[in-house]
């Protein structure tokens, strides 16, 4: 039965993969007979290389990618190494994990009000500091190097890749390890990277790689804050995808296969990067440098975090704020008139939205999480399988844009005549969620100490016993953790409820992205609040119970 | 595992071509508005899904009003499907072609006009034949008036979509920081050059930064009689000239120095509101009172439009070919083109939209419905707006933002 279940992964999942993959990859290669395209031909591949500006675009989507990922590993990695078991770290901690609930967008938008020119930190300063009653005329969001956006996206993939690693330490015996380094005479953040990280690394991997593939294909954070002359590729993908123009969905669907072919590219140079600071680093970590003076590094470490802090909860604060605005003229520091009315006109309608999306969204969970949890286990008994190998393709529709996969998901499920169902809905998201859940979960599996199981196989347990006894208890906060991840994943799907639900089932996310079309930050900031509401209480429930449940089993609590 | 991921491909592939082929069945017969006790008769009970943009609250408490009346008088249940973009809808209802569902459709009734509509008309995605000048409350409509009701950016509608409301592309400006603004697209560069800095417009291809370009064509072309014509018929670079000489002198002296672009109309009114820039514009003619009225811009914004008239346009619903309910669509449709809801959607506390009807040829307790309506302090009268400028043929946009892009759109 178990073994099973790998395939039945795939049998419901590869099926809307493929099929999703089918729908980008035909018309890109000029097939797609509802339009007239019955030959084919590599002319929307040379409509998308025409485009003017498309290199800038495709480096602007690499070096995003990229830059983001490793400003956020590297403050993550720091973070933990300098101060992992003390104070700081358990506050922090709490601060950081709720952060993950702020949809991409609102902290993007969050964070834009923030440095605009226009923004509240100007407006927090003036006039009676800077002396300005306009704003200047300074291209600080929207820059072409993209500085902007790299920053929202490392604002946010820090909570996230934090959380992850959180997951995955307790499998690494870091506590033990750095004690080991310490009595050696190792400073805190090198005793950490010589001793932990190799361990850790390989669990968070993943996660990485998933972050890399979002950064490098995001489409919202980076119509808030990237550059628009010319855009990253992703965002003109979408312009092309939503041209009124039919015919552009060739050239839009080419367009996907090169922004897929570049966000391969994002990482396969970030698995050079490993190769090339592996071989580096080899020498430097023999040597036997112990790097006892880390303060100033680790005050800069815990720095950084603070400024994330900072940033995201004003973010929310400023959401907050413009949900209650009135008129807000520049450059006063708050609004000059402050009202319900945003309230009271978006929430009466809320309720049934907000139920479809948590039942959606436990449903879309629970499913991934079985088949997340049953294939790794039957990994775990039977050695690595193909099943498993194969399960690597869930991972595309991280990869390849969502708007160009939709298409093809959408022709499966008509023509299966199941769309617009509660189950399709599910069936659609759980292709979006499963891969958050699975490799949230795989790497803090996979490390899980064996001898464990062996102990208690000794005892006489079976493996059905020693799964539910032993390896699920123990490592059930990398369990909660993938649910609230894929729970939040859930709850943010806009385009798949809309498209494949045919607007049957509005969720909490539907209702806010068709609002925020209108573009008022009043209602913005009531429908960011939210849609934060529901994975707010996920993270919060996936941090709090390990807490309760291990308040009693310190050791496990890494 | 190489195996099965062969297997699903080629069964997806298999799908979407079989599917293709299924596309060419002919959808069932289309109710006859010419028969409308028939229409009426088959509408009752039936169940619309109303794909419409959802951006602003006020417009869906509007379309909750006319799924009230529609309830009570006719028995239809309408559900508003809230959408950011239409391009979504055509994406769904191309999809349901691929796959070959050609009745029972998801989408019901469309908001629609120009690009979007010219797509869908030429790729057979509405329902045929033509039903909209056979509504009962279509007699009402400004044909003469309002050509643009019948021709969508010059595109002949051919009773396709039903016309719901006019626009027409009005600036607005804050009154207390600009005493007088620019009216002409000369004026505007002038007026740029002394204030840089404070002045942009949305990035084509958005919708509203293309129509500044063509308003802009507008008033620079020689003759703007060329612009009716399909772009081919024309020498597009030569007539284009002066519009980019225009741009290329107005670039260096507006927001961010032209380096960086708003992403659509309510960015621009968003920088108004800031104090970033002073002058903007939009599709909507009540756009200034309604922001006022929500708070999103002080009560000193006025507006305005250019001295030799704007480019107006019309706005529609339109029903898909495999539409599910079309009876029920037909009824709704009928029904935004009465009287009671033009002049309901008139009024700057519901929406604002203008109507297409020809007030003056109502009888009088219709036309006393639209006598009375206030249009809020900062919303031009229709004298004042004058005649709308019509629509260049809509070749020219798509090869203006392809030359705007080029130029403009990678730096």
């Amino acid at each position: 039965m178990l073994r099973l279940v790998p395939f039945l992964a795939i049998l419901v999942l590869v099926g809307p993969v493929a099929a999703g993959l089918a729908g980008a990859a035909l018309p890109a290669f000029g097939y797609l007979p509802a339009l007239g395209g019955t030959a084919f031909s590599l002319d929307p591949f040379r409509a998308v290389f025409a485009a003017p500006g498309i290199w800038t675009s495709i480096g602007l989507s690499l070096g995003v990618g990229l830059t983001s990922t490793a400003i956020a590993f590297l403050a993550v990695v720091l973070f933990v190494a300098g101060w992992q078991a003390t104070r700081v770290f358990t506050v922090l901690t709490q601060m950081l994990s709720p952060l993950l609930a702020m949809p991409h967008a609102a902290a993007a938008f969050g964070l834009a009000f923030l440095i605009a020119p226009s923004g509240w930190l100007v407006r927090l300063a003036s006039p009676w500091a800077t002396g300005i009653a306009r704003p200047p005329d300074l291209l600080i969001v929207n820059d072409p190097l993209g500085l902007a956006i790299v920053a929202g996206l490392a604002l946010k993939e820090i909570p996230f890749l934090f959380l992850m690693t959180l997951a995955a330490l307790p499998q690494t015996d870091a506590r033990r390890l750095t004690e080991v380094t310490a009595s050696f005479g190792y400073g805190r953040t090198a005793g950490w990277i010589v001793a932990v990280l190799p361990r850790l690394y390989p669990q968070i991997r993943l996660p990485i790689f998933a972050v890399i593939a979002f950064a490098s294909s995001v489409v919202d954070v980076a119509l808030i804050l990237g550059p628009t002359t010319p855009a990253p590729l992703a965002v003109r993908l979408v312009t092309w995808m939503n041209d009124p123009d039919l015919a552009m969905r060739f050239q839009a669907s080419a367009g996907a296969l090169v922004q897929l072919a570049t966000t391969a590219c994002a990482l396969l140079i970030w698995i050079a990067g490993e190769r090339f600071l592996g071989r580096l680093a080899g020498p430097h970590l023999a040597s036997g440098r112990r790097h006892a003076n880390d303060g100033p590094l680790r005050a800069a470490s815990a720095g950084v975090m603070v400024l994330v802090v900072i940033a995201v909860a004003l973010g929310i604060v400023v959401l907050a704020v413009w949900s209650f605005a009135g008129y807000w003229r520049f450059p006063d520091a708050l609004p000059g008139a402050t009202t319900l009315a945003n309230w009271a006109r978006q929430v009466p309608g809320i309720f049934g939205p907000l139920e479809t999306t948590v039942v959606i969204g436990i449903a879309a969970t629970v499913i991934a999480l079985a088949l997340s949890l049953g294939a790794l286990e039957n990994e775990k008994r039977r050695g690595r399988v193909a099943g498993s190998r194969a399960l690597t393709l869930l991972y595309l529709p991280l990869i390849v844009p969502q708007i160009a996969f939709l298409f093809g998901l959408q022709v499966l499920f008509i023509a299966a005549g199941l769309d617009a169902t509660g189950a399709a809905l599910v069936l659609s998201h759980l292709v979006f969620v499963m891969p958050y859940v699975f490799l949230s979960l795989a790497d803090p599996w996979r490390a899980f100490d064996e001898r464990y199981a062996t102990v208690a196989k000794g005892l006489g347990s079976s493996p059905t016993g020693i799964f539910w006894r032993v390896r699920l208890p123990m490592l059930i906060p990398a369990v909660l953790t993938a649910a609230a991840v894929g729970f939040a994943v859930s709850v943010g799907q806009y385009l798949p409820t809309l498209l494949i639900g045919a607007g049957r089932w509005p969720t909490v996310t539907t209702e806010a992205v068709a609002l925020a079309a209108g573009g008022d930050r009043r209602v913005i900031g009531v429908y960011a609040l939210l849609q934060m509401v529901l994975p707010f209480l996920g993270f919060a429930v996936a941090t709090l119970v390990p807490l309760l449940l291990f308040s009693r089993r310190r050791g496990l609590a890494a | 595992m190489g195996r099965a991921r062969r297997f699903f491909l080629t069964a997806a592939f298999a799908g979407l071509v079989g599917a293709g082929l299924g596309g060419v069945v002919q959808a069932a017969d289309a109710p006859d508005p010419g028969d409308w006790q028939s229409v009426l008769e088959d509408a009752g009970g039936e169940t619309v899904y109303f794909n419409a943009w959802a951006g602003e609250a006020r417009i869906n408490d509007f379309i909750a009003w006319v799924g009230n009346r529609v309830k009570e008088e006719y028995g239809v249940t309408l559900v508003h499907v809230k959408i950011d973009d239409a391009a979504a809808v055509v994406s769904r209802v191309l999809a349901e072609k691929t796959a070959g569902k050609t009745e029972g459709g998801s989408v019901d009734l469309i908001w629609i006009n120009g690009e979007n509509f010219a797509a869908m008309k030429r790729q057979n995605l509405l329902m045929t034949p033509g039903w909209a000048d056979r509504l009962p409350n279509f007699k009402d409509v400004d044909v003469e008036g309002k050509p643009t009701v019948v021709n969508d950016f010059t595109v002949p509608t051919e009773g396709l979509e039903a016309p719901w409301g006019m626009a027409q592309l009005v600036f607005y400006y804050d009154s207390a920081r600009l005493p007088e603004p620019p009216r002409s697209p000369e004026a505007l560069l002038e007026w740029a050059k002394k204030n840089p800095g404070r002045f942009t417009y949305p990035q084509p291809p958005d919708f509203t930064g293309s129509t500044f370009l063509k308003q802009a064509l507008i008033g620079l072309v020689d003759d703007p009689v060329v612009l009716q014509k399909p772009v081919e018929e024309a020498d597009f670079d030569a007539e284009t000239a002066p519009l980019f000489a225009f741009l290329d002198e107005l670039h260096p002296v507006m927001w961010r120095s032209g380096r960086a672009f708003p992403q659509n109309a309510s960015a621009l009114r968003q920088l108004i509101a800031d104090g970033e820039t002073d002058i903007a514009f939009s599709f909507t003619q009540s756009e200034a009172s309604s922001a006022i009225a929500r708070s999103e811009l002080p009560d000193t914004v006025r507006s305005f439009v250019f001295e030799d008239g704007t480019i107006g346009n019309t706005h529609f619903v339109a029903i898909p070919f495999n539409a599910n309910a079309r009876a029920g669509a037909l009824v709704v449709a009928d029904f935004l083109m009465s009287p009671e809801a033009q002049a309901e959607k008139q009024k700057p506390e519901v929406w604002g939209d203008f109507t297409v009807l020809d007030v003056a040829g109502l009888d009088a307790d219709d036309r006393a419905l639209f006598d009375d309506i206030d249009l809020g302090v900062a919303t031009l009268s229709p004298a004042e707006l004058g005649a709308a400028l019509p629509e260049p043929h809509p070749s020219w946009m798509v090869r203006l933002e392809e030359a705007w892009t080029k130029r403009y759109g990678a730096q």
